[in-house]
């Protein structure tokens, strides 16, 4: 079993463990960094809940090695708030009731952020589009594109 | 994820020397493919050599007319390129239509033409605009290097470094995606070059294929109208859950009408 010694700045911080080849970055991230706020949706880079952020871009952290992302800077949902002040994102799909069961909301956070990072100011085909790496099984979406509204204004500096 | 033995390499040439040394280990680029084809243990390589990170092949530039795009390339650096969307925008709106945003922020061009998946997209550009294959052993014309489902001219341990596209005078391409994959149901991609008028289909057959006679019917005028009743052979093309034979042989003539809507300025 091949096991390689692996650093990644996560959320801010380098951490450095020996892990076996075939870890992925999302086991990587729940198992040895006990960041549970990744989930693993269909493990088949189709649902989009285990998304994070890797040197600034949005990535389904399911099909990513560890040893990939050796060296590279890693945010996850657990990377966005600053202390008790949620992200305007969090806020956003708080506010709008952007989730039912939220298993999928902190993919869907996380590919807002890089959505409105590349795009401040969406239309609703621009966000359908770019969510599409993500499933929600609950809400039909519609409350997500409204949080993803309020996290463009909110981020635009305007109000809710 | 089922073991395997992961090797970062330093350089292209340090990639191909393990290759070499190592017959059954496979190329790991962005791994959007191959990723999920180890865990389905569809394939069982002894190594992956990974060349995703590797500088030398991002580089994107034009040269002596032609359009330089590095193997190593993401999809959403080709689709974003100031360069590609000026040289060729065509090759940079279909870059931005493959897959979705996560998928676009790791796979490559140089694993998607490796790969020649039927339904891939990147395989009608290359072959619609007539480009260059380049390896660290020699250069492949496009009309040559693919040879249907999942098949390349590539030889073992021979590695893609670019990919070289010759500047069309225009060209378009327009897909109809699989809802749920995002993978062309039907895509075709149009091109008028210095050779003359080239059209190329993915997503329907077993490979990404020339539409000849189409080529034929245009090269009198880039009209819709031409098309009208111009034979496509479909006894090869692919028959799934997702569409048939003929369903798929009718989406072929609507994305190429789009495609020369397109050309002509209008949506």
């Amino acid at each position: 079993m091949n096991m390689a010694k692996v650093t990644i700045k996560v959320n801010g911080k380098n951490h450095t463990k020996t892990v076996e080849d075939r870890t992925l970055l999302v086991d990587f991230l729940r198992d040895e960094l006990k960041l549970t706020g990744t989930h693993v949706g269909c493990d088949t880079s189709q649902c989009g809940c285990c998304t994070v952020h890797v040197n600034g871009r949005a990535v389904k952290s399911c099909t990513m090695l560890a040893a990939q992302a050796n060296g590279a800077s890693v945010v996850t949902i657990e990377g966005m708030a600053k202390k008790d002040k949620l992200h305007p994102i969090q806020r956003a799909f708080s506010e709008c009731h952007g989730l039912q069961c939220g298993f999928c909301t902190p993919g869907m956070i996380m590919a807002t952020a890089g959505l409105l990072k590349d795009n401040p100011n969406p239309t609703d085909a621009e966000i359908y589009k770019g969510l599409e790496g993500n499933l929600c099984r609950c809400t039909g979406y519609i409350n997500i594109v409204k949080a993803v509204k309020m996290s463009a204004r909110l981020l635009r500096g305007g109000k809710r | 994820m089922y073991a395997l033995n992961y090797v970062k390499a330093k350089s292209v040439k340090e990639a191909a020397g393990f290759l070499a040394r190592n017959p059954e280990a496979k190329l790991l680029s962005g791994g959007m493919t191959l990723l999920p084809t180890l865990k389905a243990r569809l394939a069982r390589p002894t190594h992956l050599v990974d060349i995703g990170h590797l500088a030398e092949l991002r580089k994107i530039a034009v040269k002596g007319g032609r359009l330089l795009v590095g193997a190593g390339a993401r999809h959403h650096e080709v689709a974003t390129s100031a360069v590609v969307k000026k040289a060729i925008p065509a090759l940079a709106g279909l870059a931005g239509e493959i897959g979705d945003p996560q998928v676009r922020n790791r796979g490559t061009i140089g694993g998607s033409v490796a790969n020649n998946d039927p339904a891939a997209d990147y395989p009608a550009a290359v072959l619609g605009l007539a480009a260059t294959v380049v390896t660290t052993k020699r250069e492949i014309a496009a009309d040559r290097f693919f040879q249907g489902l999942f098949t390349t001219a590539l030889e073992d341990g021979e590695i893609i470094v670019r990919i070289e596209f010759p500047l069309p005078k225009r060209a378009a391409y327009s897909k109809f995606h699989h809802p749920a994959s995002g993978y062309a149901m039907a895509g075709v991609f149009i091109a008028q070059t210095a050779g003359g008028v080239r059209v190329a289909v993915t997503g329907a057959g077993p490979g990404a294929f020339r539409w000849t006679a189409a080529e034929a019917a245009l090269a009198n005028g880039l009209k819709p109208a031409a098309l009208e009743g111009v034979k496509l052979d479909s006894r090869e093309f692919n028959n799934d859950m997702h569409a048939d034979r003929e369903y798929r042989a009718n989406l072929v003539r609507v994305m190429a009408k789009r495609a020369l809507a397109k050309l002509s300025g209008k949506k």
